[in-house]
């Protein structure tokens, strides 16, 4: 893990919206297919002990993936992820909305704008996220939060720690 | 789980995020508080009423006066909700570091 990686957060709580800048020690390919594939996705989305699991995916404008949060018991949590704009390599915008299993989505979702800018090898995500209300950002942080995620980022702290 | 939902709902609204920002400066009687609005004391007393009941919000009685406060506490509360996102993004983005490197280490 590279410490000197840039993580940027911060939440306009007034205009429901979020903003995340992170780095990657990779190139733009490499971290454009890690965010837009989903065998690639599937590895990395679900805060472990939880595991990501896509149904389908048709990365295209008006294409979709539906996918689901996977809880050490086996409880599904499953959502829909609409494309809306696709740039290749330099942006893409997402619709993604809780779903039951069938497909059928619980509104409201939230917006997603991803951006990517690679500069001497390492690549930078830009990410807004707006919430149609403030209700939904919360359901969105509920739906990986267990004791037992308490318990590995307790682990990931103390690791963070020993460094 | 109940409470915290019910904070979320609470600062959904604009007119209750102004009484929360007027409040975070001083204490006010309901009257000063819906002086500062358009719209009726009905609807500003309403919006009290849903604050203090998730506790963003609590009333002290003086004399024949009530006065509204913030608490401090419970608004905490949504910032550590905010911690707890940031933190499951830091635990995703770590995980991604590290699928990066087995498809670096596979190109080569």
């Amino acid at each position: 893990m590279n410490n000197n990686l840039l993580f940027d957060f911060t939440v306009d709580k007034a205009a429901k919206t979020v903003f995340i800048t992170r780095e990657f020690d990779a190139g733009l390919s490499l971290v454009w297919d890690a965010f837009t594939k989903a065998d690639l996705l599937d590895q990395w989305v679900a805060p472990k002990p939880f595991i990501s699991k896509t149904k389908f995916q048709d990365f295209k404008v008006g294409g979709r993936r539906f996918y689901a949060m996977v809880s050490p018991e086996g409880h599904e949590r499953w959502a829909i992820q609409k494309y809306t704009a696709i740039h290749p390599k330099t942006n893409f915008k997402l619709f993604n909305v809780f779903s039951d299993k069938d497909e059928n989505p619980e509104l409201p979702g939230s917006d997603w704008d991803y951006t990517f800018n690679e500069q001497n090898g390492i690549t930078k995500v830009n990410i807004i996220i707006y919430n149609e209300s403030l209700a939904r950002m919360e359901k969105m942080i509920e739906m990986g939060f267990t004791e037992g995620f308490k318990m590995s980022m307790v682990n990931l702290e103390n690791l963070l720690a020993s460094r | 789980m109940e409470t915290r939902r019910d904070v979320f709902q609470a600062i959904a609204d604009p007119t209750r995020r102004a009484i929360l920002v007027l409040l975070a400066s001083q204490v006010m009687t309901p009257n000063a508080i819906a002086e500062r609005f358009n719209t009726s004391r009905q609807a500003v007393s309403n919006h009290i009423k849903i604050l203090t009941e998730c506790k963003l919000v609590k009333q002290e009685q003086k004399g024949r006066e009530i006065y509204y406060h913030i608490n401090a506490n419970k608004v905490k509360e949504i910032d550590k909700w905010i911690e707890q996102f940031r933190k499951i993004l830091q635990t995703q983005f770590n995980q991604l570091d590290n699928v990066l490197l087995t498809l670096k280490k596979q190109k080569k």
